[in-house]
């Protein structure tokens, strides 16, 4: 056991102020023990969001020295043993208290997807799907929806164009049913133009800071945006539609 | 509008600002200066249209398709033959044979996240300040970024002219033999097939863009593609840097060679 | 004095009260039947501790053994029940899962295939064939993921992070509504319904060790118990044999029986594969009683039994707790688990990804090639409120349970993978029987202005009073109290002094204070479970006093074995008109003779005879 400190932003919409407090953190310990021990020992009211504790539910977004983590699965020990750590709320949702933040943009976000629609079902009332084809979508299903990827994507957080890009969430959402071997929707139109595929410039920080290693970039914003450029981009796939009709 | 009021959650707001304590500054630093200098060497070397051939090696920038007639091989080596007379002498063959590879690394997926980061800083790093700007993404000036597929046939029909390259540097006049040269020359092609076929796009039209890879043998065997090329394609940024930075070291070691600067090891007991 | 009437006020056809699995799958089925639905969650959409669940969702689908039928799944949940489950829900549960599996395939699920492109099945604990359909190690996200994307395209209404303080009935008895407060705010929200659908979970946040998180506060039970329902099988604690142990932070996270499902192995410290010694008579026929026989199984041998390491987690638990007791136990005090030296690393990764990145990042462990150190933790709660096995309703008009926080399915002890089809199966249940009370009770009830003040009134008190002691502290002495005396191995003795300190702390909590105000404030909201928390608790510990012997997730000490007399009674709480716990038997009456002839048949006898 040693004591730490831990330097977390308190306040609300009308300002706020980094406090310190120091606690006594033992081994293998991860920055929400530290945040816990602070409210349990010094701040009763400090308002933080958590569930599982394990890395599984997406609830502890924060920014942990100004990066973007889940702060169940950050460890004391990853830092020097004087360092003092600090924690913020994430940087792209407006701040409701402390380290929580309003992220109920990315569930309006997921209500504008079109929902899954599969074809019907085989005669025996089963679907017939193989490990080769649903691996790739099963990917993309592993997120926790810790918005982390929305909080640091640059368009939402730097230049805020919420209102023309969905976000790398929602984009492999688009691209996990996009990709489903069942599905019957043409994902493309909408893609392109409504969740504005095209203001990612695949920077891929959504997939430096995803904790469930998603590769959001090069699994799911690029291939969508590749399907894009064959419906509106390229001449040859383009003519050929013409000729041969089809998608 | 950003998210919060100044101040509320205690972020940094600006170019470049933020609360990151670790060199987050290192990474896009290091790409700068890397293809920086990368840049300059290249057209300082494509624009000088000499001292890129030795013996039977042949720089990359000169691809011997566009071959002129003075230096290295004969006139008959050159695919086009020598150049006319009317050519302007400043536009290098070899400017010319960088367009397609140039255009292919320019539009690459795996460059832009480096010079966007890097030059453009949209955004310099992950949860650092990006450049304000009124921000398009490639939905405007950037669009041509969607060709990026016809940059890649280009550099998929030059893949076959490296390897024959490759291929003549182990025969110096009409002797078949081996020098240090021939196998940089090799490893200069190997590692830009390792960078052409982990390309995005190649990884699209090989089986990408099929939704059921078990729907018939055609599917299957493509499935088998796509792996393939995802692996690659897993590693485009190694292959990325490891070609470029080769291509640069074949050219400066055939220059070296030309100029007598150092000595080429091989069969044919010099050249 | 407070007017009712300026209280924000929400009306639904039906609300569910939680949006894990269970509630989100009664809230799609209400939303089906064309109700005005609305869900109440304590956190946000998605987060509710079903993503916890691991390992897979039992039906018996026969998709990768086909000798597997419904009535195979039925004996194996009787039979890890230890008989004292509702033979109704057992049977409903059986029947039905493999029809809501195939549905939430509809809905976009995608589960692991088998070779012929069918959802793939594992093997788990107590099931005698592969029956978990799964993805990966986290098909519970699979399932709560594909709810609520279903649930947000069927116009459901969703109130996140908005806790319910307690439930409010008419003046004939019937639940009219209930009283909320918005997290963020701390205002207080006032829901009135038709009918009411509990989906809250367990309560195992009162125990130090536990696979669940803050939320797991007994919620559900503590307020239908106000509200005049029953709990039942309260005694029945499901301690997860397999839980972290080390580092002493993430002691108590779960680690999927999948592991050994997949053909992880228990070890000592001496090497020795101990479950070998602990196989119940019971089970002896169809365990392997050899190495050789468990290997031959894991190859794929389908005369070979199944390895001892598969047997009901109760037995499993209890026997980590002896080696360690024996001194036979890891550094850390568990057993060790080990999958790297049985299955390629490859394979690991692909079916249990989320344990190996969980052990790779919180204990630096790599489970590829070491053993996992473990040892058992609280993690489900068979009893719960008790329902009508076709309706789910409780003994209050107009409520209904369904999930963990129900009771009956699992008896005296759940298997794994049997939750998320209980979820599924009477999630929906529930949202039919809702339904069918509405047609028959027309009209919303009246809300009495009185319950609404009095509700309010106790939760505010909590940030009024000057000072008072730290809700925090009390949660910790109280997990501490039930740790040691109402845990794994019980006694008389223990039970006593358990319900006295029980008792000791819920009193130092009526002065409970949360300093600060009322907007987003952690410590009122942990004060306000609290209350919650004291009644599951002690719910437990007075059921566990009662049943003087040992049977599935209850051991006595000074009871060892199953006694024939305990096989014929359930044990229900209930509150007295004095506001006192009443602790009875409920006698279980005749066993139905055509489920009772399923439940005792050879496996041969049921084996292939679907329907």
């Amino acid at each position: 056991m040693a004591n730490r400190t831990i330097r977390i932003w308190r306040g609300d919409q009308s300002g706020g102020q980094f406090e310190e407090y120091t606690v006594d953190v033992g081994e293998g310990m991860v920055v929400l023990d530290v945040i816990h021990l602070a409210q349990m020992h010094h701040a009763n009211d400090m308002a933080v969001r958590w569930n599982c504790k394990a890395g599984k539910c997406g609830s502890c977004s924060m920014e942990i020295n100004g990066k973007p983590k889940l702060g169940c699965m950050t460890r004391m020990g990853d830092y020097e043993a004087d360092e003092i750590i600090t924690v913020q709320p994430m940087k792209s949702f407006p701040v409701i208290r402390d380290l929580v933040t309003d992220v109920s943009w990315n569930y309006r976000q997921n209500e504008r997807i079109t929902p899954f629609t599969p074809r019907p079902r085989d005669a025996d009332g089963n679907w017939r799907m193989y490990t080769e084809d649903v691996e790739r979508t099963q990917e993309f299903r592993k997120c926790i929806e810790c918005f982390l990827c929305q909080n640091t994507c640059h368009v939402l957080r730097d230049h805020d164009k919420r209102d023309q890009f969905v976000g790398p969430r929602f984009m492999i959402r688009i691209a996990q049913l996009d990709m489903h071997p069942l599905d019957t929707v043409d994902r493309i139109p909408a893609t392109k133009e409504e969740y504005g595929a095209g203001y990612c410039n695949i920077t891929r920080c959504c997939t430096e800071v995803c904790p469930e290693h998603i590769n959001i970039t090069d699994n799911g914003i690029i291939p969508m945006k590749e399907r894009i450029v064959s419906r509106y981009y390229d001449p040859i796939t383009m003519l050929a539609r013409k000729l041969f009709g089809g998608k | 509008m950003a998210a919060n009021p100044t101040g509320v959650g205690g972020h940094e707001y600006g170019y470049a600002k933020t609360t990151r304590t670790d060199k987050w500054w290192v990474g896009p630093a290091a790409t700068a200066f890397g293809l920086g200098l990368w840049l300059i060497y290249y057209v300082w070397s494509a624009a000088q249209g000499d001292y890129y051939a030795a013996g039977p090696y042949m720089s990359p920038f000169y691809p011997f398709y566009l071959h002129p007639s003075e230096a290295g091989m004969g006139a008959s080596d050159a695919f086009f033959g020598m150049n006319p007379a009317w050519w302007p002498a400043l536009i290098s063959p070899a400017l010319i044979a960088g367009f397609a590879p140039g255009a292919f690394r320019i539009t690459c997926y795996y460059y832009r996240k480096a010079y966007y980061r890097a030059f453009f800083g949209t955004p310099p790093g992950c949860a650092v300040g990006a450049r304000p700007q009124d921000y398009r993404g490639e939905t405007f000036l950037l669009v041509f970024q969607n060709l990026h597929r016809y940059a890649l046939y280009g550099a998929l029909l030059l893949l076959p002219y490296l390897y024959w390259e490759a291929f003549q540097s182990f025969r110096y006049h009409g002797e078949w033999g081996v020098g240090v040269g021939s196998i940089v020359m090799v490893l200069n092609s190997v590692f830009l097939t390792f960078y052409t076929l982990g390309c995005h796009a190649w990884r699209h039209l090989v089986g990408g863009q099929l939704n059921c890879f078990s729907c018939g043998a055609v599917p299957r065997l493509r499935y088998g593609a796509w792996k393939g090329v995802s692996r690659l394609n897993e590693n485009h940024m190694k292959w990325a840097w490891t070609s470029l930075i080769w291509i640069a070291f074949t050219d400066i070691y055939i220059r070296l060679v030309s100029m007598g600067v150092i000595t080429d090891l091989n069969t044919w007991g010099g050249f | 004095m407070l007017d009712v009437n300026e209280i924000q006020t929400i009306t639904h056809d039906v609300i569910v009260v939680g949006a894990g699995g269970a509630g989100l799958r009664a809230a799609v089925e209400c939303s089906r039947q064309g109700l005005d639905i609305g869900v109440v969650c304590k956190s946000l959409l998605g987060k509710a501790h079903t993503v916890m669940a691991e390992g897979g969702a039992a039906a018996a689908l026969g998709n990768v053994d086909s000798r597997d039928n419904w009535k195979i799944h039925f004996r194996d949940t009787m039979r890890g029940g230890k008989f004292l489950n509702q033979w109704r829900m057992a049977e409903l549960h059986a029947k039905q899962s493999p029809d809501r599996i195939r549905e939430l395939e509809e809905w976009g699920a995608v589960f692991d295939r088998t070779k012929d492109g069918l959802i793939a099945q594992r093997n788990f604990g107590g099931h005698r064939y592969p029956r978990l359909a799964h993805t990966g190690d986290r098909t519970g996200l699979e399932l709560i993921r594909t709810l609520q994307d279903k649930g947000v395209h069927s116009g459901i209404s969703v109130h996140q992070e908005c806790t319910v303080l307690d439930l409010l009935k008419d003046e004939n008895g019937r639940i009219s509504g209930m009283v909320g407060y918005w997290r963020e705010t701390g205002r207080f929200v006032l829901y009135r319904a038709k009918a009411i659908i509990f989906a809250t979970g367990g309560g195992g946040k009162g125990w130090r060790i536990t696979s669940n998180s803050w939320e797991y506060t007994g919620d559900g039970q503590a307020m239908a118990y106000r509200a005049g329902a029953e709990l039942m099988d309260m005694e029945f604690c499901q301690f997860h044999p397999t839980g972290m142990v080390w580092p002493p932070s993430v002691r108590g996270i779960l680690v999927t029986e999948g592991v050994r499902g997949e053909g992880g192995i228990l070890t000592n410290s001496e090497g020795d594969r101990f479950m070998f010694k602990y196989t119940p008579e019971k089970f002896q026929s169809e365990t392997a009683d050899t190495v050789e026989e468990a290997n031959r199984w894991l190859a794929g041998d389908k005369n070979a039994r199944r390895p001892p390491e598969l047997l009901t987690r109760d037995v499993v638990a209890r026997s980590i707790v002896q080696e360690v007791k024996a001194g036979r136990g890891s550094p850390h005090g568990g057993a060790f688990l080990d999958i790297g030296s049985r299955r390629p690393a490859d394979y690991i990764k692909k079916k249990l990804p989320s344990m190996y990145h969980q052990f790779k990042e919180l204990a630096e462990v790599d489970i590829t090639k070491d053993p996992m150190e473990v040892g058992p933790t609280f993690h489900y709660m068979m009893g719960g409120i008790r329902v009508d096995a076709d309706t789910q309703m409780t003994r209050v008009d107009g409520l209904f349970a369904c999930g963990e926080c129900a009771a009956g399915l699992h008896g005296a002890n759940r298997l794994g993978g049997n939750s998320l089809s209980d979820l599924l199966v009477f999630g929906r249940l529930a949202g039919v029987g809702a339904k069918e009370f509405i047609d028959a009770n027309e009209g919303l009830p009246e809300i009495n202005h009185d319950q609404v003040r009095g509700i309010i009134r106790s939760a505010t008190d909590i940030l009024n009073r000057e000072e008072g002691e730290n809700p925090y502290l009390i949660h910790e002495a109280l997990r501490d109290v039930n740790q040691d005396f109402v845990g794994i191995y019980r006694t008389k003795e223990g039970l006593t002094e358990g319900i006295a300190k029980q008792a000791e702390l819920k009193e130092k909590a009526k002065t409970v204070k949360a300093y600060g105000t009322s907007q987003y404030n952690a410590g009122w909201h942990e004060a306000l479970d609290l209350g919650n928390l004291f009644i599951t608790c002690e719910a437990i510990a007075r059921a566990a006093l009662l049943r003087e012997e040992s049977r599935g997730g209850h051991s006595r000490v000074d009871f060892e074995g199953e006694r024939e007399e305990w096989g014929l009674v359930n044990i229900v709480c209930r509150m007295g008109d004095d506001g006192n716990m009443i602790v009875e038997k409920l006698e279980r009456g005749e066993d139905p003779e055509h489920l009772a002839k399923v439940a005792h048949a050879t496996l041969e006898e049921l084996e292939g005879s679907n329907g």
